[in-house]
């Protein structure tokens, strides 16, 4: 195995830049190191300019998000040894399809303003008093939204998803999986309120099942699986529509619940 | 390559005067030619063409049969030249990956649970296969009897 790597980083400076380029650092490649590693010990030996965003380094907090070789990765989860067997070189750039702020930092908040149209928080319009104690849920009910909650906002099935590079209005992958986190769990009654954004054009419907999203996904979330499922719910909603014009289905919780 | 200008993130985007160069990478007409995953995802949207195309065929055939032997035996004599066998090679290929593209999309499109937990995926999709086995059969079995 080779005593050094070297990483191709994508350096991109609002001041200077009209386009990003590439610089070559060579860092050694120990056992345990993972490219997140490798760019630290660039920051702190080679290049203090070097800018990335980064936190837990355990694959909880989301922050670390970057192309790697092409590929959506956690560079906290993503070994050098992986790619020094290989004999190649690393090649990292900032997620695609994100606006780029400098060098690795993507721009945000397309994505969080897209989160927040999703409503993913429990909705509970007739909330009872805290006296009469919390919300009892069974282990089956937590089985049935567990998985999508799973979801760190890493934003790497953003970057995996061709849709969301085509069309920038799509709402994408983690947005639509978080919301029908909300929509499976018993203790919600949301799922009216959000049925507007999500069987929508730029909601579920802007999907064409690429499966990218899953496929890359860090947590084993599945958003395509949760947006092929919420399909069939707005499919059932629309067909209901008919049967009961103007019914009470929208006003409260519908479709898939959780409730059995 | 150009940079972003504000105006084209979407609405609810905030913090746009303050970062006027923002670099946003323009997406390839050929971005579906750099990965494999992309590429089959493409290929298996082609598909449909050739499955519609199948359809258009026994369309054909179906009002050659009604109108008489001759009209059928004109129409058999279109199937039998090299370019239609190619083609229905080639579209036959792509139905076959077309099918099995839709049957692995069930297991994910519909959870099937029994008694709390998820049943696996390949029990899900193994039903389709099943029966697309079973029919092939009985139409082979009509056909060459």
């Amino acid at each position: 195995m080779a005593e050094t790597i070297i990483l191709e980083i994508a350096r991109y400076s609002p001041e200077r830049d009209t386009e990003p380029h590439f610089q070559s650092f060579e860092v050694p490649v120990h056992k345990e190191w993972v490219v997140l590693d490798a760019l630290n010990h660039i920051k702190d030996t080679a290049d203090g300019t070097l800018t990335y965003r980064w936190s837990c380094r355990m694959g909880i907090c989301g922050s670390c998000g970057m192309m790697v070789n092409g590929e959506p990765k956690l560079t906290c989860a993503t070994f050098l040894t992986d790619y020094a067997q290989k004999g190649s070189n690393i090649r990292v750039e900032p997620l695609r399809y994100f606006p780029v702020v400098r060098d690795l930092v993507t721009e945000l908040s397309d994505f969080l303003a897209k989160l927040k149209k999703v409503k993913p928080w429990l909705i509970h319009p007739n909330q009872p008093p805290l006296s009469q104690g919390e919300f009892l849920q069974t282990p089956t009910q937590l089985e049935r939204y567990k998985q999508f909650s799973m979801c760190i906002n890493c934003t790497l099935c953003y970057a995996a998803c061709p849709v969301v590079g085509l069309d920038p209005t799509f709402v994408g992958p983690a947005a639509l999986a978080l919301a029908q986190r909300y929509n499976m769990d018993s203790r919600d009654q949301g799922a009216g309120e959000r049925i507007e954004e999500l069987a929508h054009p730029d909601g579920i419907w802007g999907c064409t099942f690429v499966g990218e999203c899953t496929r890359v996904c860090p947590k084993h979330v599945d958003p395509a699986g949760a947006i092929q499922q919420y399909k069939l719910t707005a499919v059932l909603e629309w067909l209901k529509s008919f049967v009961m014009p103007r019914g009470e289905e929208t006003k409260h919780g519908s479709g898939e619940t959780g409730n059995d | 390559m150009a940079v972003a200008k504000p105006e084209t993130i979407s609405a609810g985007t905030r913090y746009t005067d303050f970062h006027p160069r923002w670099y946003r990478r323009r997406v390839s007409v050929y971005w579906w030619l750099g990965q494999r995953q992309y590429l089959k995802f493409i290929l298996r949207e082609l598909s449909s063409v050739f499955v519609a195309l199948f359809v258009v065929e026994t369309l054909f055939q179906l009002a050659a049969l009604k109108s008489g032997p001759q009209a059928y035996a004109d129409f058999q004599s279109f199937l039998e030249s090299p370019f239609v066998i190619v083609l229905n090679i080639i579209a036959f290929l792509f139905v076959v990956f077309h099918a099995i593209t839709w049957f692995n999309l069930a297991p994910s499109a519909m959870p099937v649970r029994l008694g709390g937990k998820r049943v696996p995926d390949f029990l899900v999709a193994a039903p389709s296969y099943v029966m697309w086995v079973a029919i092939s059969v009985f139409v082979g079995w009509m056909v060459t009897r």
